[in-house]
C-alpha cells in the first residue's frame, strides 16, 4: 500500500508492477490525464497545486480506508503536481486483488474519494492564453466529512 | 489571539495572499475565524462559508481554534 504526491512524471507500468503479484488475478490500473477540451473551450495544459501535507495525509487515509474495505486488496497511487501537457497523467492508480471485482471497486474508489477529498487544485490553461481555476462542483459548500 | 490562516489557488488570488492574519479570543470558532478574515479588504471575495481545515483535518463552522493551530481556507478541491 502506498501513496505519493510527486512533483515528476508519472511512471504507470511502475505503480502497476508494485502492485502486481501471483497471488493477485487481477490487477486494475487507472490513468487520469490532461484532456483536450473542457467545457467546450480548447486546452493546451493545466497546472496543478496542493495543500500538500494536507493532501499526503487525505491520499494516505483515502488508501487506508480503501484497502479496509476490501481485504486482500494491493494498492498504489501517485499525484502529479506542477504544469502537465495534453496527454500527460495527473494521477495513477493502480490496485490489484486476488478477483476482478473488488480490484475494480477499489480501484473506483480511490478516483472519486480523491476528486471528493484531497486538497488539490487545478489551473486550465487555455489556447486563448487565458487561464482558470477549475471548481469542480463547486456551489454549496459542505465539508467532506458531512458528505460522507 | 494572532491567528494565521493559509489560502490555496484562487482563494489566494481573490485575496492576492496566500496567508491572512486576523487577531481573534483564544478559542474562537472556526465560523469566527472565517468571517474575521472576510472583513478584511480584499477578503470579501471569499464565500461566506467555505471548508476550512484546521492542522490538516477538515473541520465544521463549530470547531474551536487556538493560536498554534494550522487553520487553513480550502476552496473546491479538483484533483485527479
Amino acid at each position: 500500500m502506498r501513496s505519493a504526491i510527486v512533483d515528476r512524471p508519472l511512471d504507470a507500468a511502475a505503480l502497476l508492477a508494485e502492485v502486481s503479484g501471483t497471488g493477485h488475478g487481477a490487477a486494475v490500473l487507472f490513468v487520469g490525464t490532461v484532456r483536450d477540451t473542457n467545457d467546450g473551450r480548447a486546452v493546451t495544459g493545466i497546472e496543478y497545486t496542493a495543500y500538500r501535507d494536507m493532501a499526503e495525509r487525505e491520499l494516505s487515509d483515502i488508501v487506508a480506508s480503501t484497502a479496509a474495505r476490501f481485504p486482500g486488496v494491493d494498492i498504489a497511487v501517485e499525484h502529479r503536481l506542477g504544469t502537465l501537457g495534453l496527454g500527460e497523467a495527473s494521477i495513477v492508480i493502480a490496485a490489484a486483488h486476488p478477483h476482478r471485482g473488488a480490484a475494480y471497486e477499489a480501484s473506483r474508489v480511490v478516483i472519486e474519494e480523491t476528486k471528493r477529498r484531497v486538497p488539490i487544485w487545478k489551473r486550465e490553461h487555455y489556447a486563448d492564453g487565458t487561464r482558470e481555476w477549475v471548481h469542480a462542483g463547486s456551489g454549496t459548500q459542505r465539508t467532506p466529512e458531512a458528505v460522507a | 489571539m494572532p491567528l494565521r490562516a493559509l489560502l490555496f489557488a484562487s482563494y489566494a488570488d481573490a485575496v492576492g495572499a496566500p496567508e491572512v492574519e486576523v487577531d481573534l479570543p483564544d478559542g474562537s470558532t472556526v465560523r469566527e475565524v472565517v468571517d474575521a478574515i472576510r472583513s478584511r479588504h480584499g477578503a470579501d471575495r471569499l464565500p461566506p462559508a467555505p471548508l476550512v481545515a484546521v492542522n490538516q483535518r477538515y473541520a465544521s463552522a463549530e470547531t474551536r481554534v487556538s493560536a498554534r493551530d494550522e487553520v487553513a481556507i480550502i476552496p473546491p478541491v479538483a484533483g485527479g
